[in-house]
Parts: structure tokens; sequence; C-alpha cells
């Protein structure tokens, strides 16, 4: 068996679905169902009362768990503020944790990151934290009792893939905990390429959101987040500078 | 009394509660909804707390978010 279990918690998929983007609740809906995901995130936003429809009727029609998010805070302190909010909405616990240092680059600000991360553990969340590629950061996540960790492949939204494979091999080697690639994918390959990095996971949203085709890249993230899992654990040949025939020499006709 | 609601100024009953300010965007309690009164989480089941001049009230739902 190769279950992906968080917090007691054995998703069906290693794949997690942001809904971020999504051109209609309808396209949402279909790009859950494609995905075979499990785990799906949303954001608190202030009641617009003639918005239509409600994205959380989607994600329970799908029948999947949500993982609220505290996308656009910039504290500690209003980061925290923001997932009370998401437990007193959601009944859940589960917190994606997102704390960014300007909107330039979406990146994660590591000192509030942490700081918020360690309150949201005190006051008993399972904080899912989205961190920087640094493997040092990952590990005072973890420590803090973070249960995963999810460094950027790239920037949010920019479809860049996984600029510093080697860091996320490291984060996987040193965190201790499950590693999420979150971020930064734009095409099957590259969530293959994280969980062959040995990734439990990986989190992605405008990938599939903004892809021409919705529903058709959330069926091959499906099955790149498969692909890649399995190739990680039957480990690839070593690469080599020169060939090595695969068909034996010996016993060839002399012509 | 005044509050500010969502951002904006709106005009209350001197009387009136976190539920009477919810009603004015046709929101009422239940799940996927939460207030925060000045920062701090009101749950749903203190909706029938007075509100004071000047609060400033957040009601939020779920949105797509990534």
């Amino acid at each position: 068996m190769d279950d992906f279990t968080v917090d007691g918690v054995t998703l069906p998929s290693r794949l997690i679905l942001g809904t971020g983007g999504a051109s209609s609740h309808a396209a949402a809906e279909a790009a859950i169902r494609a995905s075979g995901t499990g785990l799906v995130t949303v954001a608190l936003r202030r009641v617009d009362p003639s918005a239509p429809g409600s994205i959380l009727d989607v994600v329970d029609r799908c029948g999947v768990r949500l993982l609220p998010n505290t996308a656009g805070c910039f504290t500690a302190v209003q980061a925290v503020r923001t997932a009370h909010l998401a437990r007193e909405a959601f009944g859940t616990g589960w917190v994606k944790l997102e704390v960014i240092g300007d909107e330039k680059t979406l990146l994660p600000d590591p000192v509030e990151l942490l700081a918020a991360a360690e309150k949201l553990v005190a006051d008993g969340f399972t904080v899912w934290p989205y961190t920087n590629d640094d493997p040092i950061l990952a590990r005072r996540l973890a420590d803090a009792g973070c249960p995963v960790v999810m460094p950027l492949g790239s920037p949010i939204g920019t479809g860049l893939g996984i600029r510093n494979p080697h860091n996320i091999a490291l984060i996987v080697e040193g965190a201790g905990v499950p590693v999420i690639l979150d971020a930064g994918i734009g095409t099957a390959s590259e969530a293959a390429q994280a969980m062959e990095l040995g990734c439990s996971g990986v989190l992605l949203a405008s990938a599939v959101t903004r892809a021409e085709d919705p529903t058709a890249m959330a069926e091959a993230m499906r099955h790149a987040v498969i692909a890649g899992r399995l190739a990680h654990r039957a480990g690839r040949i070593p690469r080599r500078t020169h060939a090595e025939a695969s068909t034996a020499f010996e016993g060839m006709a002399a012509l | 009394m005044n509050v500010n609601l969502n951002g904006a100024t709106r005009s209350l009953m001197d009387d009136a509660t976190v539920a009477d300010a919810a009603a004015l965007l046709d929101v009422r309690p239940g799940r996927g909804v939460a207030v925060a009164v000045n920062g701090e989480v009101v749950p749903r089941g203190e909706w029938g707390r007075r509100l004071r001049e000047a609060d400033h009230v957040e009601i939020l739902r779920a949105s797509q978010g990534g």
C-alpha cells in the first residue's frame, strides 16, 4: 500500500487542487472530478450578495475535503485571524497557511510565516504551510509542528515549473515530514518531476484552472502525479556519460 | 449607530446585533459563513451580541482560491 495520510486522514489522491482562477463554479466542478483529488483549497472573502451559488456547494457535491487558505495575508496576525475565521466557517482545523511578502512575487514572508505557524499549531490547527524552497525554513516549520511542508516550485501562477529541484530534494531529505510541491507547476511533466524528486503530493491551481481545457489538464495532472510517484518508488537508472547497450553483444553473428 | 460593514459605512439601530448586520447582506448563521468584529471571531451561536458605534464588522464566506 502507498497511502497518503495526513493528520490521521488517508486521502484518495496525492493531488490537491486549488479552485482559484476557475472561470465558473461549473468549470471548477468538472476539474475537481477529472482530477480525482480528495482535497480542495478555498479562500475566505467578503460576502457578495450578488454572486451566484457557492464554491462550498461545489465542494460538497464532489464529496471532497476542504483546505481553507489564508491567501492574501501579509502578516502573521492577519493569517492567524483568517485561519480562525475559516475554522468557524467550515468546521475544519486544516489550513493552508499562506503569508506573502509582496504582491509582485507573492513569495512567502519567512519570518511572518514561521510566527503564524507556531501560533496556529498552539491553537490546535493542522497547518499546511506554503513556504519558500528553503530546506532550513522547511525544517523549522516541521519542528514547529506542521505535519507537512509545502515548498514552491516557482512563484504562484508563473508556470515556471521547479526552478530549484536540488532544494526540493534537500527538503524531502531533511524536513522529516511529507513534502507537497505547491505553486509554479505549469504542465503535467512538472507535477511528475515533483513526485520523482520524492514529494508526497502536489498542490496546483492555475495550471488546471487557466489551461485552455481545464478538465483535460486536471485529468493529465491526475495521471502525472500517479506516474511520478510510481517512478520514484521504482527507482530510476543512474545517469551515465556513455552508452550502455541494452542488447548484449555476446552471441553476435560474424557477418 | 454607524458601523463599518465589509468596508462600507452602514447605519443600524442603536441596539443592533451581529445578526442584524448580517441580515443587511442577506446572510444568516450557518456553515460556510464567518464573522469577525474588530478582528475577533464571533461564533455563530453568539450573533445575538450587540454591536457598538464604529465597530468594524467583516462577514466572510468561501470563495475560489488556490
